[in-house]
């Protein structure tokens, strides 16, 4: 088992290699010319080359790659191309809004999705259960855009309630920082509970075929007992799985939320970066999210034998 | 959709009653869901409509009338205009060709390529396991707009290619959910005792591994259809996906974006309508999932 | 050739109203559409980055609502030739540093604009040799060759001046923490979040200035912008799309200024810029006339811009004194698009392809434009792209026809030169006019507004002739605000300036 992790552990480092030559790579494949985005709106010919020369655009590929790599090993991500801010920077100002984000709304899928999910599965074909999938195939099939600005213009405009958008730090009031992020937090998670709710129902459906629940029930243990320590338990897998890779997606996937809610976090500057032809803001963000993905991941892997300890066999 | 997902349960056949075979068992069992029966035939009727489309409506999706921008359902336009004028019953009627195979083919090729390399990831562990489990992580942190962008270069625009473009991005999720159903399906008394018999590996995987993680990769594949739905919609215009004037369910929610409060009604029906496609592709999905179960019989 | 010294304007900037003696307490929040680039007036590229600065850098001139050039930073100017700019400057400015704003600042700038290495402003005063300092108030300019534009592209970014002590210590990362000598100064900037900027008392007009803090906030969304005004928590939206004008007009607390812009939106066709030009929407002016006849620009107009919008068949905005009035679009006539093309010899449908931008209105714009050229006989294919691929296409010449739009300049040389003048750096359709290169030559060198005038207008005649940049309109700048803020002054470049601007509590 220890081994085990260390052998993963040990594996972090490679595949984030692997990740960043393969966005590296991917990069030279778009098309798009960083010098000439960066050249605006009257391009020089001679302040084209100048930028070349400056980003190291006229270098070769590996040559770029190792320069790049070089640095970062050195503790220094480099600067934004388009508002020469340090990435390092960027990051630390965004993460903390990211991560606020991701766990709220991460939160709200989990106390929604898995209780619904349990109950639709204990109370199968029943209305409780058509309504149940109903509901969260519904704010599953709901664009973000359209439930945020819908959001927006009930609890905001008109009843007043909450602000519009905008983002404000948890450690500068915790209370207004709420009232910025429970909404977009609200938005991403209701997507997320029905993918957690419809993999749950389905987890604890085949649990609870399996001999031990049959066993347990013929015990003569009552119903609940039997759900919440027999079924529930052996049904998490799936949902671990899913719960690690939704998490890891709220990261840098909130792009359309981030944006209607205009909160400044990962999703949004990513892809200003990449349609910016920013690379260092590009690499320096996938860096963390790959980073934040492996160890996700790990942690689903541990926590399978925590729910199947017999899962730790091989 | 279902005519191509059914041949499954000769594959996964454990223990065969000796009367009926496990595809007729299969069958009975599904009949007997009116739910799942009702969600197929809803699947149908919309796969009915991309059909026929041309025969059913009046009106070209495309023809754009411009002294009728965004005007309010009406007998003439059971679901108003769009912002060119043209009929968005017709829209939505026609969009559902590029949306459904958006859905569906995009959803079969993340399954075909997740699926094997989670079930041999899971099974087999060690290097394997290591080797697709970190390239998934690399799949999965890398950025999609970048290879969509890539792709749209490379590939040229066409809707074919963003349903690739979909599709892979979309294996490595099949993947970990394959690979989570098999480590603890790898557990079961009965997979020991298949092996400790001496079985051969691919054996036990195929007959006794494969069958346990159908469940949850059905709901995960039924799930992924209303993402492929809406994400082919945001690579169109990256060049990819449906082109214009064409329809598709997702670029005409996109386009009803700026007129949510003047136009509802040109985010309501595509939106209904994608909501609808996803709530029966599901209902069929639990369906097969109770017919192919090996424990519910 | 000679000008006489502007009055210092006294007038202008000292209009302050009563209460404005004690330090104005109000915070003034404006919505932008986007996030601005590098705030260094020397390397930045973006439109609302341009409005930033309206609050943190003033410029050697400015211009009004007619377009007229008026004194800023410089008190006035005199040209002692045509080669030679003398600029008087406003005396006892300071920058937000403390610092003199002084003619050795100026030059400083001049030359950081010409020389720095990225320069986004060396092409817009190029013609600059040198910038002499002859007194602390009175700057030199001299020119390689007589350039009429000069002093309206020092109205813009190119006029700003930065303080040459903050710019020498930061070097490159200047625009991490700016300095200028605008009424406001730089504060803190989150990405994507806000900028913040904060009254400068040392300011030279600060009496006229009446907000202690002045929050920019991108807010990418339309339809969250203007929910953003309606729910008061923005003071201001910078653009206000011309679909939700009616929500903004119909609200009894909000307010709509409209202005018309200096840009316009436009089909650039590739005629001369490589193998793609050999097609025959580019080798023949006749199919591209048809194409033209096909568009009803009224109802296009209607459809995508609530008709708001003005049609246009030329670069020059109405409002400038140098706009062509015989040039004007035609109407729509499908039957003579037809003729046209039978006389060209082309087989219909004839298949063109446009690349639009990825955004849900330059798709809708390509869909019009598709249905409208079909009745005419053109099988028009939309290809989406994003900004920087479509940029690359348009650069490698790998592109028939291009739909792209302009934010426009004062000076009627930089909407013109830099698109039509063969070999200029924006000429994507690969146009080349030894004519059109004469009267755009002589242009910048003659002084005279009706000579000019006579000269642009032969250049949108012929132009209109070729068509290797088919105008389609020009946009209006839409602000939003609420009905509290008054004294806002509508200028066709879309700029927010907070002189003079007041908001009731």
């Amino acid at each position: 088992m220890g081994s085990h992790f260390n052998r993963r552990l040990a594996q972090v480092v490679p595949t984030i290699l692997l990740v960043s030559i393969l966005v590296f790579g991917l990069q030279q494949l778009m098309p798009g010319d960083p010098a000439l985005v960066l050249a605006g709106e009257t391009p020089d010919p001679q302040v084209i080359a100048q930028i070349r020369t400056e980003l190291w655009l006229d270098r070769p590929l590996p040559i770029q790659y190792l320069h790049w790599i070089g640095n970062v090993l050195q503790g220094n991500l480099g600067f934004s191309w388009r508002i020469r801010e340090p990435v390092a920077q960027l990051i630390l100002t965004k993460l903390p809004v990211t991560a606020q984000l991701a766990v709220m709304a991460f939160v709200i899928a989990v106390m929604i999705g898995v209780p619904a999910g349990v109950l639709s599965a204990v109370k199968r074909n029943t209305v409780f259960d058509y309504a149940a999938s109903a509901i969260g195939l519904a704010g599953l099939s709901t664009p973000n855009f359209w439930l945020g600005i819908m959001l927006i213009l009930l609890v905001s405009v008109q009843l007043g309630w909450l602000p519009p958008s905008g983002y404000v730090p948890l450690t500068e009031d915790w209370r207004q920082s709420l009232a910025t992020t429970i909404m977009p937090a609200f938005v991403l998670g209701n997507a997320i509970a029905a993918v957690l709710m419809r993999h749950t129902r389905s987890a604890m459906l085949t649990a609870m075929g399996q001999d031990y629940v049959r066993t347990a029930r013929a015990k003569g243990l009552r119903e609940r007992i039997v759900v919440i320590h027999h079924a529930l338990r052996n049904a998490l897998v799936p949902v671990v799985t899913l719960g690690a890779l939704e998490l890891g997606t709220l990261l840098s996937g909130a792009v359309l939320t981030e944006q209607v809610f205009s909160i400044p976090g990962f999703g949004k500057m990513i892809v200003d970066a990449v349609f910016n032809r920013d690379y260092p803001v590009v690499q320096g963000v996938v860096l963390v999210t790959a980073t934040v993905y492996i160890l996700l991941n790990l942690l689903a892997d541990a926590l399978y034998v925590l729910i199947n300890p017999r899962m730790r066999a091989t | 959709m279902s005519a191509t997902a059914l041949p499954a349960p000769a594959a996964i056949r454990v223990a065969a009653s000796p009367v009926s075979s496990p595809l007729a068992l299969a069958v009975g069992r599904f009949r007997s869901r009116p739910v799942a029966v009702a969600g197929l035939a809803v699947v149908l009727i919309f796969v009915l409509v991309a059909a026929l489309a041309p025969v059913i409506t009046p009106y070209s999706p495309i023809a754009t009338s411009w002294s009728a921008i965004r005007k309010a359902p009406s007998v003439a336009h059971w679901m108003g205009t769009d912002e060119n004028g043209r009929d968005v019953l017709a829209r939505v009627m026609f969009g559902a060709q590029a949306s459904l195979l958006a859905g569906v083919i995009s959803v079969m090729i993340a399954a075909g390529i997740g699926v094997p390399l989670g079930l041999i990831s899971g099974f087999f562990r060690g290097t394997a396991d290591a080797l697709i489990g970190r390239i998934a992580d690399a799949m999965l942190s890398c950025p999609f707009l970048i290879l969509a962008i890539a792709l749209a270069a490379f590939l040229g625009p066409s809707l074919e290619n963003a349903m690739i473009a979909i599709g892979v991005t979309a294996a490595p999720v099949f993947m970990r959910v394959a690979r989570g159903a098999t480590l603890d399906a790898a557990t079961n008394e009965y997979v020991e005792a298949a092996r400790a018999l001496g079985n051969p590996k691919w054996r036990v995987a195929i007959r006794h591994i494969l069958p346990n993680i159908v469940p949850p990769v059905m709901v995960q594949a039924t799930l992924a259809i209303a993402q492929a739905i809406i994400a082919e919609a945001s690579l169109s215009f990256l060049g990819l996906g449906q082109q214009p004037p064409d329809p598709s369910w997702g670029s005409m929610l996109n386009a009803a974006q700026r007129f949510l409060t003047q136009a509802p009604w040109l985010a309501i029906f595509p939106g209904a309508a994608i909501f609808l496609a996803v709530l029966a592709f599901n209902l069929v999905g639990d369906g097969l999932r109770d017919a192919l179960d090996p424990r519910a019989r | 050739m000679r000008r006489l010294l502007l009055a210092a304007a006294a007038a202008v900037s000292f209009t302050a109203p009563a209460f404005a003696q004690d330090a104005p307490t109000q915070t003034l929040r404006i919505a932008l559409r986007q996030d601005p680039d590098l705030l260094d007036p020397t390397l930045a590229r973006t439109y609302v980055g341009r409005i930033v600065f309206m609050g943190l850098c003033d410029k050697l001139f400015d211009i009004n609502e007619k377009l007229e050039i008026l004194p800023q930073l410089a008190a006035g100017y005199e040209w002692t030739d045509s080669k030679t700019l003398v600029l008087k400057l406003r005396p006892n400015v300071q920058f937000q540093d403390g610092a003199p704003m002084d003619a050795a600042a100026v030059k400083y700038s001049l030359e950081r604009h010409l020389t720095m290495q990225g320069s986004s402003r060396r092409g817009e005063i190029s013609a600059i040799e040198h910038v002499d300092v002859v007194d602390p108030t009175t700057v030199r300019v001299a020119l390689k060759t007589p350039y009429s534009p000069l002093l309206a592209a020092l109205t813009d970014r190119a006029g700003m001046i930065v303080s040459p002590k903050a710019a020498e210590a930061a070097g490159k990362d200047f625009a991490l923490h700016p300095v200028c000598a605008g009424p406001f100064k730089f504060t803190e900037r989150v990405a994507q979040d806000r900028i913040v900027l904060d009254r400068f008392p040392g300011y030279w007009n600060a009496g006229a200035i009446h907000f202690a803090r002045v929050i920019y906030q991108p807010i990418v969304d339309s339809s969250v912008r203007l929910a953003n005004l309606e729910a008061g928590s923005v003071d201001m939206v910078e653009y206000i799309l011309p679909t939700d004008a009616n929500a903004v007009k119909s609200n009894p607390k909000l307010r709509l200024v409209l202005s018309n812009n200096l840009g316009y939106d436009s089909i650039n066709i590739n005629v001369g810029h490589g193998a793609r030009a050999t097609m025959p929407f580019g080798r023949d002016a006749r199919v591209r006339k048809a194409f033209e006849l096909s568009i009803d620009r009224t109802a296009l107009i209607q459809v995508l811009y609530n008709g708001l919008y003005e049609p246009t068949a030329q670069a020059v905005s109405q409002d400038s004194p140098f706009y062509a009035e015989n040039v004007q679009p035609p109407a729509r006539d499908v039957a003579k698009a037809k003729a046209l093309l039978a006389e060209a010899g082309v087989k219909t449908p004839l298949a063109v392809t446009l690349i639009v931008e990825n955004s849900p209105i330059a798709k809708q714009l390509g869909e019009v434009l598709q249905s409208m050229s079909a009745e005419a006989g053109f099988d028009t294919k939309i290809q989406q792209m994003e900004f920087a691929s479509s940029l690359d296409v348009a650069e490698r010449g790998d592109f028939e026809a291009y739909n792209v739009g302009w934010s426009g300049r004062p000076d009627p040389d930089g909407n013109l030169w830099n698109f039509l003048h063969t070999g200029a750096p924006l000429n994507y359709p690969g146009y080349s006019n030894p004519d059109v290169d004469k009267w755009l030559d002589e242009a910048r060198q003659v002084t005279d507004i009706g000579q000019r005038r006579d000269l642009y207008a032969k250049v949108a005649a012929q132009t209109e002739t070729d068509l290797p940049i088919m105008y389609l309109d020009v946009p209006k700048n839409i602000v939003g605000m609420s009905a509290k803020v008054s004294g806002f002054v509508p200028v066709p470049d879309g700029m927010i300036r907070l002189t003079g601007l007041t908001m009731a509590p």
